[in-house]
C-alpha cells in the first residue's frame, strides 16, 4: 500500500504555497467539507526551560487519515513539541488546537480526546502482563468486554502468544510492539509516535509502517518524530522540520528531499541563500 | 481467579480461622484478635505501599483515628441508651468516617505528590498524635485516653463461648470483610492503575488514568482498613489511647508488610503474626531470664525493635519480595491460564519496579 | 509586645537550627536524591557519643567536637554499609532501609543507654539578656544562631569557592560526566554523607539542651520540623532551607509561646498540609509541581 502524498490544503506556517487540492480519505464519510477542521492545530507554540528556548513560535497541521512527522536533528524540540501537546510541558505562548478546540490541559484527559501517544522511553509497566498493558487504557479494564478487545488488539499486532507473559521478558522489538497496541486499543483519532523505528531491524520497520499506514487510512491523524529518515519520507505525506526549536522547512517529503537549508541543519554546512 | 472462586476463598479462610479458635486458649485467641486487628491496617497498607508504590509512615495514628472514633460514638450510644449489635455496628461505621476522612484529607495534601513527601506527612502525623490527645484532652482523654462500655458475649452465646473466643471471633469477622474489600480492590480495574502509575506515572496518565485520583483513594483505601483495624482493638481492649498508637507501632506495621512481601495480602497476614508475637515472645524470654528489672525492661522494649529494624534491612536489601517471594513460582497466579489447584496467590510485586523517578517535566496535574 | 520580641528573637535561633538540620537533607538529597529519613536517629547517636565525652572530660567543647566526629563516621559507615544496598531503580527502597535503620539505631540506643530523658548541659547561660527591661534573647540562643550562621556561611562558601566544592556539585548533578573528567565521584559521595550527618548532628547538639532533651526519640520531632522547611523551601534549594527554617522557626516561636509547647507537632502538621494543599511547589519554588 503506497502512501499517496495527501497535501494540506491549508498551510501550516511557515509552510510553502498549498499544493493541490485536499483529496478526501477512503473512510471518511462522502460529505466532507472542502476545508475540514485539522485534527490537530500547533499554532505559534514557544516553550523555554528556564533560559533556554526549547520550541520557538512554531506552527503546523495534521488532518484526519494524514502522516504528518517531524524531523530535525538532535535537540532541535521534536519531543519537546510531543509533551507540548500531551500537556506534559506548559507553552509559553501559542495555540494547540484539537478538531478545532483548545487541547486538554492534561496528560490524563488525552485518551477521552480520542489521543494517544507513544514514549521514546516505551513508558511500559514492568511487572504487569502485555494483556494488563492493553487493557489499562479502555473502560472497566478488569471486564470481560476488555480483556476480549485487548486479545484482539494484540492478535492485529501479533503478540496474541504472548499476552501473558510479564512485559519485562520480552526482546526490544517485542515491546515496541506492546507499547503501539496500548496506544492504538483505545481506537485513538489522533496517534503521536515517538521515534516508533528505533533500535528496529528492517522487517519490523516495515511492519511498523504497515500498521501506520492502516491506521490513518482508517482516519486517524498520525503525527510522528522520527531519526529514521528514509523511513519518515517514504511513509509522511508531509514533512516538517525544526531545527534549534524553529520550522525551518515544511512540506511533501520529496521536496524536503532536496532541501538546501534541510540538509544544512543535519550535516552542519553553511545554509545557502 | 474468578469472583466466584475469590470470595469462596474468602469465606473459606474465615470459616478456618473461626475454628482455630476453638483449639486456643483464652489469651491465644486475644493475641489472634490483635493480630487479626494489625492484619487490617496491614492488609491496606500493603496495598498502599505495594501496589500504588506510596510510603506511610504514620498508619498507626489512622488506626488510632478509628479507634477514637469507635470510642467516642460508643461512649455516645452507650449514654443515649444503645447497646448491643447497634451500637458496635453505628460505632464501627464512626470509625470508618474518622480514618476515612483524615485519610482523605492526608491524601490530597501528598499522596498526588511523588517521592517522599507522602511519607513525611504522615511521620508528621503520627508524631503529632500525643499533642492532640493532650490538646483536646476534654474530649479525647489526655495521655488516659478513653475507656468504653465492656460488651460481654450475647446472652445465646454465653454458654458455649469465652469472652476472648468471641471478641476474636468479631475481629476475625470484621477483619475478613476488610480484607476481602482490599483484595478486591486489588484484583480490579483500581488496582492494574496503581500498578501503572506505580511502574510509570507519565505514562499511565498518557493511558488514560488519572493519576491523582487513583493515588489519593489508594491512600483512603488503606485508611479506612487501618481505621477498622483501630476499632477491632478498642473493641478487644475496651480503651483507646495515644501510647497505643506511636511511631514505632507505624514503623511496626511497615515491617509486616515489608517482611511479608510488599504488595502481598497473605504476606501481610503472616507478617501481621510475626510483629506481633515476635516481641510477645522476646518479653516472655527475656523475664525467664534472671535480669535486674532495669535491664530487663530495656531489653523488652527495645530488642524486638533491633530485630525488626534489621530485617527490614536485610529483606529490602537482599529479598525485596519478602516472604511471598519463597512461595513457588507455579503458585502465583499466570493470568487467565492459572492451574486450577493454585492456592490464593501472593501476587509479588517487584519491588525494583516501584516508582521510578518521572522523567524531568513540570506537571501541573492535580 | 515584650514577649513577641523575645519570641521572634528565639524563633530565629530555633530557626537557624532547623535551617541548619534542613540544610543537611539538602545535601544528602542532591548528592543521592533520597530524603534521608534516618538523619534524626543519626544525629541523636552522635549526640550520645558528646553527652558520654562530655561526661568522661568534663568540657563541653571535646564532647561537642567528639559528636561531630562520630557523626562523620557514622555518615561514612551507613552510606558504605547500608545505603549502597538500595536498590536505584526505587526510591521507596532507600526510605525503607533508612527506617529500619532509625529503628536499629534507636532500639539499640534505648538498650545502652535506657529511655529516660537525660539534660544535656548548656555552655552558656539559657537565661535572656535584659535590655531596657525587655528579655531579648538567652547567651546559649546568640551562640546558637551565631554557629548555625556561621556554619551556613561556611558551607556556602565551601561549594561556591573552593574546588572541593565544585566537585561535590560536579559528582551530585552529573556523576559520570564527572568521572570523565577526573572526579573521584563515589568518594564525593560519601564525603557529601559525612559532612551531612555531621551538620545534622550539629543541629541536634545545638538544640537539645535547652528544646528537645537527650532520649533515643528526641530528634524525632526535629526531623519533622527540618522536613516542614523542605516542603516550604524545597529540597534541592538552600537558600530555600535558610529561608524556609527561619520561618519554620519563627512560627513555632510564636506558636509556642502564646499557644502553649504542647501544640507544636499540631503547627508543624498543619502547617505542612497547609502549604502541600494550597502551593503543593512550595512557597519558594521556582517549579511548577513538586516531583521528588
Amino acid at each position: 500500500m503506497d502512501a499517496t502524498p495527501r497535501s494540506a490544503a491549508h498551510a501550516a506556517a511557515p509552510a510553502p504555497s498549498p499544493d493541490a487540492a485536499a483529496t478526501p480519505p477512503p473512510s471518511a464519510p462522502p460529505t466532507a467539507p472542502a476545508h475540514p477542521t485539522p485534527r490537530l492545530a500547533v499554532d505559534g507554540l514557544t516553550v523555554a526551560f528556564g533560559g533556554l528556548t526549547a520550541l520557538d513560535d512554531v506552527g503546523f497541521a495534521v488532518e484526519a487519515g494524514q502522516i504528518l512527522a517531524l524531523i530535525g536533528p538532535n535537540g532541535a524540540g521534536k519531543t519537546t513539541a510531543f509533551n507540548a501537546v500531551c500537556g506534559l510541558v506548559r507553552p509559553k505562548s501559542g495555540r494547540i488546537l484539537l478538531d478545532g478546540a483548545p487541547a486538554p490541559a492534561r496528560p490524563s484527559l488525552l485518551r477521552d480526546h480520542g489521543v494517544a501517544r507513544t514514549l521514546q522511553g516505551l513508558g511500559l509497566f514492568d511487572g504487569l502482563s502485555v494483556l494488563d498493558h492493553v487493557r489499562l487504557p479502555q473502560p472497566q479494564p478488569r471486564g470481560r468486554a476488555a480483556g476480549e478487545r485487548a486479545r484482539a488488539e494484540l492478535e492485529r499486532h501479533g503478540l496474541g502468544d504472548l499476552a501473558d507473559r510479564p512485559v519485562q521478558t520480552l526482546p526490544y522489538p517485542e515491546r515496541k510492539r506492546v507499547a503501539l497496541a496500548r496506544a492504538l486499543v483505545a481506537d485513538p483519532r489522533l496517534l503521536l509516535l515517538d521515534e516508533p523505528a528505533g533500535g528496529l531491524g528492517e522487517d519490523d520497520i516495515d511492519a511498523l509502517g504497515r500498521t501506520v499506514r492502516e491506521v490513518a487510512a482508517g482516519g486517524c491523524a498520525v503525527l510522528l518524530v522520527e531519526h529514521h529518515v528514509d523511513f519518515v519520507l517514504g511513509l509522511a505525506d508531509r514533512v516538517v522540520v525544526l531545527d534549534f526549536g524553529r520550522v525551518i522547512a515544511a512540506g511533501s517529503p520529496e521536496a524536503i528531499r532536496g532541501d538546501a537549508a534541510v540538509e544544512a541543519a543535519y550535516l552542519g554546512l553553511q545554509a545557502s541563500a | 481467579m474468578s469472583t466466584r472462586r475469590f470470595l469462596l476463598t474468602a469465606a473459606g479462610l474465615t470459616v478456618l480461622a473461626i475454628a482455630g479458635t476453638f483449639l486456643l486458649d483464652p489469651y491465644r485467641n486475644y493475641q489472634l484478635a490483635v493480630i487479626a486487628a494489625t492484619f487490617c491496617a496491614a492488609a491496606g497498607l500493603t496495598l498502599l505501599i505495594g501496589v500504588s508504590g506510596q510510603l506511610s509512615l504514620g498508619h498507626a495514628a489512622l488506626m488510632a483515628a478509628g479507634g477514637y472514633g469507635y470510642a467516642l460514638a460508643a461512649n455516645a450510644l452507650t449514654d443515649a441508651g444503645v447497646d448491643g449489635v447497634p451500637r458496635f455496628l453505628l460505632a464501627f461505621l464512626a470509625a470508618l468516617a474518622a480514618s476515612g476522612m483524615l485519610g482523605l484529607l492526608l491524601g490530597l495534601a501528598a499522596a498526588r505528590l511523588s517521592g517522599p513527601y507522602l511519607a513525611g506527612v504522615t511521620l508528621a502525623l503520627v508524631v503529632a498524635l500525643p499533642a492532640f490527645a493532650a490538646v483536646f484532652g476534654g474530649v479525647l482523654g489526655g495521655d488516659q485516653g478513653l475507656q468504653i462500655a465492656f460488651d460481654g458475649v450475647p446472652a445465646p452465646l454465653r454458654m458455649l463461648v469465652a469472652l476472648e473466643q468471641w471478641q476474636a471471633w468479631v475481629a476475625i469477622l470484621v477483619t475478613a470483610v476488610v480484607v476481602t474489600g482490599i483484595a478486591a480492590i486489588r484484583r480490579g480495574g483500581a488496582g492494574l492503575k496503581m500498578r501503572a502509575i506505580a511502574a510509570d506515572r507519565t505514562a499511565a496518565r498518557l493511558s488514560g488514568v488519572r493519576a491523582g485520583r487513583v493515588q489519593v483513594g489508594a491512600f483512603t483505601a488503606s485508611a479506612l482498613a487501618a481505621g477498622a483495624g483501630g476499632a477491632i482493638l478498642c473493641f478487644v481492649t475496651q480503651s483507646v489511647s495515644p501510647g497505643g498508637y506511636t511511631l514505632a507501632f507505624s514503623l511496626l506495621l511497615v515491617v509486616a508488610v515489608v517482611v511479608g512481601g510488599l504488595g502481598s495480602i497473605g504476606g501481610a497476614a503472616v507478617g501481621s503474626a510475626i510483629v506481633v508475637l515476635l516481641p510477645w515472645l522476646i518479653g516472655t524470654l527475656t523475664g525467664a531470664l534472671d535480669l535486674p528489672a532495669e535491664i530487663e525492661q530495656r531489653l523488652a522494649g527495645n530488642l524486638g525493635v533491633f530485630v525488626f529494624g534489621v530485617l527490614l534491612i536485610v529483606v529490602m536489601a537482599a529479598r525485596p519480595g519478602g516472604l511471598a517471594a519463597a512461595v513457588p513460582v507455579s503458585w502465583r497466579r499466570r493470568g487467565r491460564r492459572a492451574p486450577a489447584s493454585v492456592a490464593p496467590e501472593p501476587e509479588v510485586v517487584d519491588v525494583d519496579a516501584l516508582p521510578h523517578h518521572p522523567t524531568a517535566t513540570s506537571e501541573t496535574e492535580r | 509586645m515584650d514577649r513577641l520580641l523575645f519570641l521572634l528573637a528565639t524563633g530565629l535561633a530555633r530557626g537557624a537550627v532547623f535551617a541548619l538540620f534542613a540544610l543537611s537533607l539538602v545535601l544528602i538529597w542532591r548528592a543521592a536524591r533520597i530524603v534521608n529519613f534516618a538523619q534524626g536517629a543519626m544525629a541523636v547517636t552522635a549526640a550520645y557519643v558528646a553527652f558520654a565525652v562530655t561526661a568522661l572530660t568534663g568540657s563541653y567543647w571535646v564532647g561537642l567536637a567528639s559528636g561531630l566526629a562520630a557523626a562523620a563516621l557514622l555518615g561514612l559507615a551507613v552510606e558504605r554499609g547500608v545505603m549502597r544496598f538500595a536498590s536505584h531503580a526505587s526510591p521507596l527502597s532507600g526510605v525503607i532501609i533508612a527506617i529500619g535503620l532509625v529503628m536499629v539505631l534507636q532500639s539499640l540506643l534505648g538498650m545502652l543507654a535506657g529511655q529516660t530523658v537525660r539534660p544535656m548541659a548548656a555552655p552558656f547561660d539559657e537565661s535572656p539578656i535584659v535590655v531596657g527591661g525587655v528579655p531579648i534573647l538567652s547567651p546559649y540562643d546568640a551562640f546558637v544562631l551565631v554557629v548555625a550562621l556561621a556554619v551556613m556561611a561556611g558551607l556556602a562558601l565551601l561549594f561556591g569557592r573552593t574546588s572541593l566544592g565544585l566537585q561535590l556539585r560536579a559528582a551530585a548533578f552529573a556523576p559520570e560526566v564527572s568521572r570523565l573528567l577526573g572526579v573521584r565521584a563515589a568518594r564525593m559521595t560519601t564525603i557529601g554523607w559525612m559532612l551531612s550527618a555531621a551538620v545534622a548532628a550539629l543541629a541536634a547538639l545545638l538544640l537539645i539542651p535547652t528544646e528537645l532533651g537527650l532520649n533515643p526519640h528526641s530528634t524525632d520531632v526535629l526531623f519533622v520540623y527540618a522536613f516542614a522547611v523542605a516542603v516550604v523551601g524545597g529540597l534541592d534549594s538552600p537558600a530555600g532551607a535558610l529561608v524556609g527554617g527561619l520561618v519554620v522557626g519563627v512560627a513555632m516561636s510564636l506558636v509556642t509561646g502564646y499557644l502553649g509547647a504542647t501544640v507544636a507537632p499540631i503547627a508543624v502538621l498543619v502547617l505542612l498540609v497547609g502549604v502541600l494543599l494550597v502551593r503543593p511547589g512550595g512557597i519558594f519554588s521556582a517549579r511548577e509541581a513538586r516531583t521528588a
